[in-house]
């Protein structure tokens, strides 16, 4: 599945998390950029979380840029959850 | 009780650690229009996730008549926090209708309908004239609060630090939750920095008859805890009312006197109250008697 539009969720405050994501082209696959505050400590743990996710939406021509400051998983997957739900029912954030 | 906004993950985090009695989880005023849905989100991970220790969490739903009503309340009833709180409460038929919602929402995930309770807050002029019914009708309901910038709104007039305005409704709301045998929690105090203000006010709450107090900053906690908290003397002359009460109801005599002052049923209850407050208990007769540290 793409994401329908371009849609973002979260804030720049501190332990919180901002995603963007937008469609990319089919069979362009996944595209994540991961900018964060802890990204040595945590870097691998938030990918796969964010992966998780993707793959529970079956989410695959997708681009992710992800700019945290050091964000809790339940924050994390909560604002992934939202910029998904606002991508695919075309709610515009931006 | 401590308000934090539902869609600020870093103060959600921290709930349990504030020191508050309970902490409100909000998603309505404090939440912009366009972030509804992140709020709701993020309440419901961090509800699932976060230890909040031994704090009682509680989450003020929107309104049913806004578009993120039901939502809300799809979401976070089966979370079962220790309360909802619903906003602009104004008459006990709108209250059925909010019960007959959350009864049919916890019917759906096979919960119990006992265990979540419902706070309704009073912030109109309508909500003030029917409180009483509000407060009375149904059992789940266990606590009244008056929103004070909401109910200043509604009625036209300008909120002042001395509660003028709102003298009346404070005092109509504490009779109703007094006279419904359930709590009653004062509206927030909004200057942070009026640390003097927020204690005059809280005493003045306390002295009417509210049970605790809302505030909007966790710097305001201790001031509202050493209010409502009973003192050391309180409780010590509490503690030997009861005591005395308890040797003379047993040898049949029921008004009594210590200091020369008389003792009767009323004053008996007031000092059973404090002790509760203070967690403090009668300990039997010949027991080693070290109720106050």
């Amino acid at each position: 599945m793409t994401p329908k539009t371009a849609a973002q969720a979260g804030t720049f405050e501190s332990s919180d998390v901002l995603f963007l994501i937008e469609p990319l082209p089919e069979k362009s696959g996944r595209k994540i950029e991961l900018f964060s505050t802890v990204l040595h400590q945590y870097g691998e743990s938030f990918n796969k979380i964010v992966t998780e996710m993707l793959d529970d939406y079956a989410l695959t021509d997708i681009h992710i840029i992800a700019r945290d400051k050091g964000a809790l998983e339940p924050t994390i997957k909560a604002r992934l959850e939202t910029a998904i739900n606002r991508s695919l029912q075309n709610i515009q954030q931006v | 009780m401590l308000y934090i906004p539902g869609n600020n993950p870093a103060m959600i985090q921290q709930g349990g650690v504030y020191g508050a009695d309970s902490i409100l989880l909000d998603l309505e005023d404090s939440v912009a229009l366009n972030q509804k849905d992140a709020a709701r989100i993020l309440i419901r991970n961090m509800m699932r996730t976060i230890d909040f220790y031994d704090t009682e969490v509680c989450v003020r739903v929107n309104h049913l008549g806004t578009p993120f009503g039901l939502a809300d309340l799809e979401e976070i009833v089966p979370l079962q926090p220790s309360a909802i709180r619903y906003p602009k409460t104004e008459s006990a038929e709108e209250v059925g209708n909010l019960l007959e919602i959350i009864e049919k929402i916890e019917d759906k995930h096979g919960l119990p309908h006992h265990v979540m309770t419902i706070h309704a807050m009073i912030e109109t002029a309508m909500g003030v004239q029917n409180v009483f019914e509000i407060a009375s009708k149904f059992p789940r309901i266990d606590a009244i609060t008056i929103g004070g910038q909401d109910l200043t709104a509604d009625m036209n007039i300008i909120y002042t630090p001395d509660g003028a305005g709102i003298d009346f409704a404070r005092k109509r709301i504490v009779m109703a939750a007094k006279a419904s045998h359930i709590d009653i929690i004062d509206t927030v105090f909004p200057d942070v920095n009026d640390e003097e203000g927020l204690r005059k006010e809280t005493e003045y709450a306390r002295k009417i008859g509210f049970t605790g107090k809302a505030v909007i900053n966790p710097r305001q906690i201790d001031i509202i805890h050493n209010v409502f908290t009973p003192t050391e003397e309180e409780v010590r002359k509490a503690y030997r009312i009861v005591k005395e009460f308890r040797a003379n109801a047993a040898a049949g005599q029921g008004v009594f006197a210590i200091d020369g002052k008389m003792i009767d049923t009323p004053v008996v209850r007031r000092a059973e109250y404090i002790l509760q407050l203070a967690h403090v208990e009668i300990l039997p007769e010949g027991a080693d008697e070290k109720p106050i540290t």
